[in-house]
């Protein structure tokens, strides 16, 4: 009993710690971020031939994922979504966390403290404002929020080759056309293993509400993140690994480049084409003191 | 006037975006002062201090790589979100299949700095701030990789990697210490916060590697 109170209590407590992550996924047969400079082609370094996932379409992943296990909870909002608006049902409990107009009309605050409340109320709404932050257009500069999560640039270990695949259809799209079917194009990556590092402030979790169960919540998505994302194009995504560094500081307690090497994988064949290619090194005798490293799988 | 410090910066891209091409971001070749003070103040700050920075070292080779993403073009509205507090009806959520806009995004490529700053104290600063004490933290926090949230070049999604550079130690040698000199033409300097953010811009010249950077006062 007294357990799971001290639990409830923790995940709405504000994080406490700094944490730096590091997420492998990996593809088979599928393109896991499109290029719309390249016709829809993988995303590739061109100098070295390694694939590159944006930082937005993982953003967009998390986003997905929390609107469709959090979706209707309150503060669980996704103010970036895929389509629809969701607003109406919600206005009680908009009403519910600001009563009293009365109180407002006659505050009347200045623009510097209106712009926080309206920041702190979108904060505690929105799980992706108070995750990755958002841009407010007041008349104040304070308008912006800067979310503790950062995700970077995912790239592959290993250089992807990705292949064309021309595919037919049985059906034309237009009428009175003489041909019978039509053909399309997938491009596909065969193999490949992204990693993705990822920062969390505690400083700036502070400034947005950012609790230890959103906390939970973000590593749930990161794990789950492709689970809920199957479509023709993506071929099989899955996330493999998910290596936590947590600081016991806020601060933080080593360089973060130093933790992330601390994490390796290398393939132990020429050509990879599964998971079981790779070989992975987790230096844990060389962590740092004051570091925690959690894996999930 | 505060101590000098050298930071040693890198990571695997940078976007410092030019202002006259911002809606395609295209950045500048080299890192500006603004993105510099930015990422110390990411490290160590106070309203106490105000960083100064003193030249910026480019390192690594200018190179450049182009990305193109789908982003939002709208930002939330502050009636919108003052409607819905009131508990009127309002469209707060952004739908990105209707609001979308492809953009591009010249970024360089394995960017390496190094930063030689200082602070000035501000009149914000009472009687427990003394130079000393911020100095001390910058490194103690430098030296151990401690930060405020992750610095980064230019944009969150390209984060920075930072190692302090002892007083006696080796500095890291430029791409550029034996290339002749580059104009680098105008550059954004820092924006002036106390002026109605008012952006100033300087002449960047790069001689063996290193760009000058002149007072604030001196930009224009």
């Amino acid at each position: 009993m007294e357990k799971e109170f001290l639990g409830q209590a923790g995940s709405t407590e504000l994080l406490s710690k700094r944490v730096e992550f590091s997420l492998f996924f990996d593809v088979i047969n599928g393109n896991p971020n499109g290029d719309p400079d390249a016709g829809n082609m993988p995303r590739i370094d061109p100098e070295t031939g390694n694939g590159i996932v944006t930082d937005v379409c993982l953003k967009r992943k998390v986003r997905n994922f929390i609107e469709l296990t959090r979706g209707g909870e309150e503060g669980f909002n996704i103010y970036v979504t895929e389509g629809g608006v969701l607003n109406e049902q919600h206005r009680k409990a908009y009403q519910a966390l600001r009563p009293g107009d009365a109180d407002k009309k006659e505050l009347k605050p200045k623009d510097n403290e209106e712009a926080s409340r309206l920041t702190k109320w979108m904060c505690t709404n929105f799980y992706d404002i108070r995750t990755f932050g958002a841009v407010m257009t007041t008349k104040v500069n304070t308008g912006q929020v800067r979310g503790p999560v950062q995700f970077t640039f995912a790239r592959s270990l290993d250089p992807i080759f990705s292949q064309e695949v021309t595919i037919t259809r049985q059906a034309v799209t237009q009428e009175g056309t003489e041909k019978g079917r039509e053909m399309g194009r997938k491009h596909v990556v065969p193999y490949g293993l992204y990693r993705m590092d990822g920062y969390i402030s505690a400083y700036l979790a502070d400034k947005t509400g950012f609790t230890n169960g959103d906390y939970e919540t973000l590593l749930e998505a990161l794990v789950n993140m492709f689970e809920h994302d199957r479509s023709a194009t993506r071929g099989q995504m899955a996330v493999r690994k998910l290596f936590v560094f947590e600081h016991s500081s806020k601060l933080g307690n080593a360089p973060a480049h130093r933790l992330q090497s601390l994490v390796k994988a290398n393939k132990t064949t020429d050509i990879v084409r599964s998971f079981d290619d790779y070989e992975f090194t987790v230096d844990r005798e060389s962590l740092p003191e004051g570091v925690q490293l959690i894996e999930r799988e | 006037m505060g101590y000098g410090i050298k930071l040693h910066v890198c990571g695997d891209y940078a976007c410092f975006t030019r202002p006259e091409m911002k809606v395609e971001r295209v950045s500048y070749d080299v890192m500006t002062p603004s993105a510099a003070r930015g990422l110390l103040e990411a490290i160590h700050w106070k309203p106490a201090i105000r960083w100064v920075v003193g030249r910026i070292h480019v390192l690594n080779e200018i190179r450049f790589e182009n990305v193109r993403r789908n982003e939002i073009e709208n930002k939330i509205s502050t009636s919108a979100i003052k409607n819905a507090m009131n508990g009127k009806t309002a469209t707060l959520a952004q739908v990105v299949t209707e609001e979308r806009q492809q953009r591009a995004t010249l970024m360089l490529k394995a960017p390496a700095y190094l930063i030689e700053a200082h602070f000035d104290m501000t009149a914000a600063a009472g009687s427990e701030d003394s130079p000393e004490k911020h100095y001390n933290i910058f490194l103690r926090r430098a030296r151990q990789g401690q930060c405020f949230h992750r610095p980064y070049l230019g944009c969150r999604e390209f984060a920075a990697h930072f190692k302090l550079i002892e007083p006696d130690e080796e500095m890291p040698v430029s791409f550029y210490s034996d290339k002749p000199d580059k104009d680098l033409g105008w550059m954004l300097h820092d924006i002036d916060f106390m002026n109605n953010m008012t952006p100033k811009f300087f002449r960047a010249e790069m001689r063996q590697g290193i760009v000058r950077v002149p007072p604030f006062a001196e930009g224009v």
